[in-house]
């Protein structure tokens, strides 16, 4: 227990709080972009499990493509990898009929295995590409005069490109899902498949369309994760987020903007683990189990909530209209 | 006779399974025509109309819309030639709203993005136009189930449509609503639609309908003018006999209650008060009906009749012991019988066999056992009897009953229910969708036992022409109350029923006293 209290004292001392909540945003960005693409799919009535996969093979993707024309080149390659990967699954499952959630396992399990065996292909090395591909990152912006907001500006206004483009693809989800054709015939789609096609909407054209804007933004999330959380492939190096932004747009029900502020949570719980590995000296292993705990528990509490009120409701306790 | 706008030549249709939908159906609809199709279920009306809407393709067949061969390969096919449907289950978005609902498909678009403005406008125009009253911004999760079905026909005709396909529209709805829907459908007709009508209820088919093409057992057993036919006549070619519509039976001899239910109050997840202090008894021996819009609380007070819904406040009694906090199980050991309102979903395990269905409910009791295991023998011999007994159609004992056709099914689970020896035999829409033979049976069945054996039966029904005939005593439920309560139900007409059902009268405790 002695051990335990002079680990935390010394860590909350020695945290850069400044910095901390700069990490948290600052990991949080696959997080929102892999919920978002979470959400897309979840609103045309799929779950996409294959999210993880997807990332990991867009991770890969930007780092090799980099080395054939430099960092946007690598995001092209990122986007094009996540579209493609996409496509195999909705070629796989919609087409071909398979079952959605064995083809996602199956899909991960492949990436996890495939991308190293490309890598190895390309560089010889099993475990990263640090040592033998040159490294790119996708530059980090400061905005003119917010970042000079004290706290604020260092947090917010001074982040990886893709960080504000996570921002953005926030509102761009939500107004793709509310405001558009699209959006109206994938949510269609998604509640009662069989009434959409009833009107002539083909379901397999949504799905691939939904998969399609979910792999791109896996791509991003991919991206981000080999050219800016840090500038190489590592073998499995999405490591879970995959499912954490999953978990994120399931706390949210699918909806764009919760499942963004659902990730930027787990963006904090991964920013705790990854300042306190540095800060104190708590087994690390334990420390890399943060974000992962902190799914399980803000699942649980978030059903228990539902659960809750619902049988407020049904025994009458709650105060409701008529 | 008007010109015909549409003609299903020798239309064929095999299921992978060998099953034959449709064998050699010709059938034309004149202009301006309302056209019924009828035919017990599984004669193959909405396979014939699923293809005629290119949602199913037929082996052999063409189809001529005015007079000119067309190919229906998908719903959009159909739909670009004027060809709407209206399906039996409502193919709509809750949670979206009327005009989107309507303009699904056709979106109306402005700057490329979704117009919902022009959306609410065209749904108004055509609405107001056939006299629909509805609102085209509300949210069709709040809307009555008549209203629901009016949005359906405007989803056909915003598209276009000129011939209207609709399947069952009346199995939903109130006597009243029945009428307006009526009234909607002839000036549908006077502007120039065609009409599909698709019903198992022969007095409407007399009355709106010109001509009528029966089918039976997927072939065509002619069309004719409705004027040429009676009621009698048109069932004799629906099923090849004649069905009495009538059950004899004499009065009740009601004795001691069996099941007493007591100010029974149950909330929904959305805080409505579903069952809102229902009260009353059912005694030995008596067939009590209960009718109502469906929504008004029938499932739920047959959810925690059997046990599988609880409530918050009141208590039921069944033979004396309360069933507060029992599970479904041990309800059925105090005396329950359950025919469920959907039957694939609680009344059978669709891909187990005929025999397993028939003896779930008691292979564990000591004559069906040796020691450990199943006493085989035993029980293929209770099951043989009951397939003859219950007249079930089917290759034997071992099919799954998925095989089977709805009334089949049906019969598999009366076949169980009726012989569990309970004493309370709960019927929630029995002989919904089936057909006419085997909804006699039942029928008849639930009121021989009741004479025979004192069961006291509940008998919850959609179709009002059944718990009229069949019950005794008739309570009607409106809002998870009851409303209205009779003495003899075949003495009530539907029109009385229906404004007590829709909320026009209400009765008093007072005058319901003793009849509850």
């Amino acid at each position: 227990m002695c051990f335990f209290k002079k680990a935390m004292r010394t860590a909350i001392m020695n945290i850069n709080w400044i910095e901390f909540f700069a990490t948290a945003v600052r990991l949080a960005t696959p997080l929102v972009f892999a919920a978002l693409a979470a959400a897309i799919n979840s609103k045309a009535g799929m779950f996409n499990m294959g999210i993880e996969g997807m990332m990991l093979c867009s991770a890969l993707g930007a780092v090799i493509f980099a080395q054939m024309g430099g960092v946007w080149v690598g995001l092209l390659g990122a986007v094009l990898v996540g579209l493609l990967s996409g496509m195999i699954i909705s070629f796989a499952s919609l087409t071909g009929k398979t079952d959605l959630y064995l083809t996602c396992i199956a899909f991960n399990l492949a990436a996890t295995g495939g991308t190293v065996f490309i890598m190895y292909l390309l560089t010889g090395e099993k475990s990263t590409t640090s040592g033998a591909m040159r490294a790119y990152e996708i530059p980090q912006v400061s905005i003119p005069f917010l970042k000079d907001i004290p706290f604020i500006g260092r947090v917010l206004f001074q982040q990886s490109l893709l960080t504000y483009l996570a921002a953005f693809a926030v509102f761009a989800v939500w107004f793709l899902l509310k405001k558009t054709r699209i959006g109206l015939r994938l949510r269609s789609v998604g509640e009662n498949p069989k009434a959409a096609e009833s009107v002539g909407i083909s379901v397999t054209k949504i799905g691939y369309i939904a998969f399609a804007i979910s792999g791109i933004l896996c791509g991003f999330a991919g991206a981000f994760m080999s050219m800016s959380w840090v500038t190489f492939f590592m073998k499995n190096m999405v490591n879970g987020r995959g499912y954490i932004g999953l978990s994120a747009m399931n706390m949210a029900s699918a909806n764009p903007v919760g499942a963004a502020l659902a990730s930027l949570f787990f963006g904090f719980s991964d920013a705790a683990a990854t300042t306190l590995k540095t800060q104190s000296k708590f087994p690390t292993e334990f420390l890399e189990m943060i974000p992962y705990v902190a799914t399980i528990l803000s699942i649980v509490v978030i059903n228990l909530i539902r659960i809750v009120k619902l049988r407020r409701v049904e025994k009458g306790s709650a105060v409701t209209a008529k | 006779m008007a010109d015909e706008v549409l003609r299903m030549q020798d239309i064929t249709k095999i299921y992978p399974n060998g099953f034959v939908a449709n064998k050699d159906i010709t059938f034309g609809v004149g202009e301006k025509e309302i056209h019924a199709l009828v035919g017990e279920n599984g004669a193959g009306k909405t396979t014939l109309m699923k293809i005629l809407f290119g949602m199913e393709s037929c082996q052999e067949g063409k189809i001529f819309i005015n007079g000119k061969e067309e190919k229906m390969q998908n719903p959009l096919d159909a739909i670009a030639k004027g060809v709407g449907m209206v399906h039996q289950h409502f193919m709509l978005l809750p949670s979206l709203s009327v005009a989107e609902n309507v303009t699904l498909g056709v979106e109306p678009m402005k700057h490329g993005l979704f117009d919902f403005e022009a959306a609410v406008k065209q749904t108004q125009e055509i609405a107001d136009k056939y006299n629909f009253n509805v609102d085209a911004r509300r949210k069709v999760a709040d809307l009555s189930v008549g209203q629901m079905q009016k949005v359906e026909i405007l989803k056909a005709l915003i598209k276009g449509a000129k011939i209207l396909i609709l399947d069952e529209p009346t199995a939903v709805l109130t006597p009243q609503e029945t009428e307006e829907l009526f009234e909607q459908l002839m000036k549908l007709r006077d502007n120039g639609h065609s009409v599909i009508f698709i019903s198992h209820k022969l007095e409407e088919v007399m009355r709106i309908c010109s001509r009528v093409t029966i089918l039976r057992h997927g072939r065509c057993m002619g069309t004719h003018d409705t004027k040429d036919l009676t009621e009698a006549s048109l069932s004799k070619l629906m099923v090849g006999r004649d069905v009495v519509l009538k059950i004899e039976k004499e009065d009740p001899t009601a004795g001691k209650p069996i099941v007493e239910i007591k100010d029974v109050v149950k909330i929904n997840a959305y805080g409505k008060r579903v069952l809102d202090g229902l009260s009353f008894t059912i005694r030995e021996g008596e067939v009590v009906g209960i009718a109502g819009v469906e929504g008004n609380g029938q499932t739920e007070l047959s959810d925690v009749l059997c046990g599988m819904g609880g409530f918050a406040t009141g208590d039921v009694l069944l033979n004396s012991g309360s069933i507060k906090g029992k599970s479904v199980r041990d309800i059925r050991e105090m005396g329950l019988a359950y025919i469920a309102e959907d039957r694939m979903v609680h009344g059978v395990a669709a891909d187990l066999s005929i025999k397993t269905n028939i003896v779930a409910d008691r292979f564990d009791k000591k004559e069906f056992r040796h020691g450990l295991f199943m006493n085989s023998k035993k029980i293929d011999e209770v099951v043989d009897g009951y397939i003859k007994e219950f007249e079930i159609a089917c290759d034997g004992r071992n099919q799954p009953v998925r095989m089977l056709s709805g009334g089949n099914i049906q019969k598999v689970v009366v076949a169980r229910e009726f012989t569990s020896g309970a004493n309370f035999i709960l019927a929630n829409q029995p002989t919904r969708g089936i057909d006419v033979g085997t909804a006699e049976m039942i029928r008849k069945t639930i009121v021989r036992k009741s004479r025979t054996e004192g069961t006291a039966t509940l008998l919850i029904s959609a179709d009002l022409n059944e718990v009229l005939e069949c019950s005794d005593r008739l309570l009607v439920m409106r809002k998870g109350k009851v409303v209205g309560a009779f003495p003899k139900a075949n003495e009530v007409s539907e029109e009385t029923l229906g404004e007590y059902m829709l909320g026009v009268k209400e009765m008093t405790l007072e005058e319901m006293e003793g009849l509850l």
